[in-house]
C-alpha cells in the first residue's frame, strides 16, 4: 500500500473528515463557472437553466445536511422551523462559506416565509450576468442546496434566488427566498 | 507597509517554486459541487465514455483560463525543460488550487512522458462507483486542466488517467505525454 490513498471496501468504512480541509477559491470559481456554461448550452431559457442548477444544488443538499447532522450535531435533527432555519442560516452556511449568513429575516408580507441574505454570496462573487439574461441568479445553486437540506429535513419548501438592490452599494446582495408548504406551518402551529 | 514588502520580495527570486498564498474554499462545497457535475453528465449522456469526454472538455476550458492565474499568482520563472514543467505542476499547480502535491516518476528515455501520482485527491471524498459506472474517469477532468494549462504555453501534450483508487488501483496516477513543443507564433505583422 502506498502513502495515504488507502483503500477501504466500502466508502461508509472510511473515517469522515472534520471538513476543515480547503482547496483554493479560484479552484472552486472556475469549477462553478464550468458548471454554469454546461448547464446553459442545455437549456431554452433563464428559467431551465435556474432549475437546472437548483437541481445541482439539491443532491448537495441533501449530502450536506447527513453529514452536518453526523458530524456536528451528534446524528439529532431539527423538527422545529426556528431550528432548521438557524440550522441553514448558521451550521450549513459557516461549513460552506466559512461564516454564517449575513441575515436571515422573516417575511413582512407572509406567513410562510423567510430570507436569508448575503452580500456578496461566494458562487456570485465572479459573475456578472449579462443585460440579457435580466434576473438570472447563479444564487439559483445554493437556493438548490437550501431545498435539499430542508426537504431532507421534511420541511419542504419552495426555495428561490434573487438580486436585491442596496443603497450606496455598486453590487446588489442575494437574497434566498424560502417559502414553506402548509403542511410544515400546521405542523409547527401544532407543536407550539 | 510591512505586509506590502513581504509580499513583493519573492518576485524578486527567479525559479521560485513556493506556493503563493491565495484565498481558501472549503474543500467539501468543491468536492460536492465536483460531484453534482459528475451526476449531471451521467443523466444528461448516460454513455460514460461521453462523459469522460465532456469532463475532459471542462477540465480543458477550465485549463486554458486557469494557467493566467497560475502564471500571475505564482512565482514560477519560464521552465527550461519539460522535466522542470512537470514538477512544477506537480509541487505548485496542485498545491496551489487543489491544496495537495503529486508525485513526479517514470520518466521516459526521451524526457517527454512522465507520471503524475497525487498523494491526495480532494474531489473523490465520499465517492463510490457504482456497478453502472466502472468504466469512469471520475478525475477526467485533471486531465484536462492540465492539457489546457500547457497548451497554452506552447505545450501539446496528452494527458490520461493510468491508476484509478475508485477503479480498484491503488494510487491516483496520471500519465503526462508531451507531443509536441510549439514555436512560439506572433501574431502581428509587419505592415500593420
Amino acid at each position: 500500500m502506498i502513502g495515504r490513498s488507502k483503500q477501504y471496501v466500502n466508502v461508509v468504512d472510511k473515517p469522515l473528515g472534520k471538513g476543515k480541509l480547503e482547496v483554493s477559491l479560484n479552484a472552486f470559481a472556475f469549477l462553478f463557472s464550468e458548471m454554469v456554461q454546461y448547464n446553459q448550452t442545455r437549456v431554452d431559457n433563464i428559467a431551465e437553466l435556474e432549475h437546472r442548477l437548483e437541481d445541482a444544488g439539491y443532491g448537495v443538499g441533501l449530502r450536506m445536511l447527513e453529514l452536518l447532522c453526523h458530524r456536528e450535531k451528534g446524528n439529532r435533527r431539527e423538527v422545529r422551523l426556528l431550528g432548521i432555519l438557524s440550522f441553514v442560516h448558521s451550521t450549513l452556511w459557516k461549513s460552506l462559506f466559512g461564516k454564517v449568513a449575513d441575515s436571515l429575516e422573516k417575511g413582512t408580507e407572509n406567513e410562510d416565509e423567510y430570507m436569508i441574505s448575503e452580500k456578496e454570496l461566494l458562487v456570485n462573487r465572479f459573475i456578472s450576468v449579462p443585460k440579457d439574461m435580466g434576473a438570472f441568479n447563479c444564487g439559483a445553486y445554493v437556493a438548490g442546496i437550501v431545498k435539499g437540506v430542508l426537504d431532507g429535513s421534511g420541511f419542504p419548501a419552495r426555495v428561490t434566488a434573487h438580486f436585491v438592490p442596496v443603497e450606496g452599494q455598486p453590487r446588489p446582495r442575494t437574497t434566498i427566498l424560502i417559502k414553506f408548504t402548509e403542511e410544515v406551518l400546521q405542523r409547527e402551529a401544532r407543536l407550539s | 507597509m510591512a505586509t506590502g514588502f513581504g509580499r513583493m520580495a519573492p518576485l524578486l527570486r527567479p525559479g521560485d517554486t513556493s506556493v503563493p498564498n491565495v484565498e481558501k474554499v472549503n474543500a467539501e462545497l468543491f468536492t460536492l459541487t465536483y460531484g453534482a457535475i459528475v451526476r449531471q453528465l451521467l443523466t444528461d449522456f448516460e454513455e460514460v465514455d461521453e462523459v469522460n469526454k465532456q469532463l475532459d472538455l471542462m477540465g480543458y476550458h477550465i485549463g486554458i483560463r486557469l494557467i493566467d492565474d497560475f502564471l500571475s499568482k505564482s512565482n514560477v520563472t519560464r521552465c527550461s525543460e519539460f522535466k522542470e514543467t512537470a514538477e512544477v505542476i506537480a509541487k505548485v499547480g496542485f498545491k496551489m488550487f487543489l491544496g495537495v502535491t503529486a508525485t513526479v516518476a517514470n520518466w521516459d528515455a526521451e524526457g517527454t512522458e512522465c507520471s503524475l501520482t497525487l498523494d491526495d485527491n480532494p474531489l473523490v471524498d465520499f465517492v463510490e462507483l457504482p456497478e453502472t459506472c466502472q468504466g469512469l474517469h471520475y478525475c477526467n477532468v485533471l486531465c484536462g486542466v492540465i492539457r489546457g494549462a500547457l497548451e497554452m504555453v506552447n505545450m501539446r501534450t496528452e494527458v490520461r488517467w493510468v491508476r484509478d483508487v475508485l477503479r480498484g488501483d491503488d494510487a491516483y496516477e496520471m500519465r503526462l505525454k508531451l507531443l509536441k513543443q510549439v514555436a512560439e507564433e506572433y501574431p502581428y505583422k509587419d505592415d500593420e
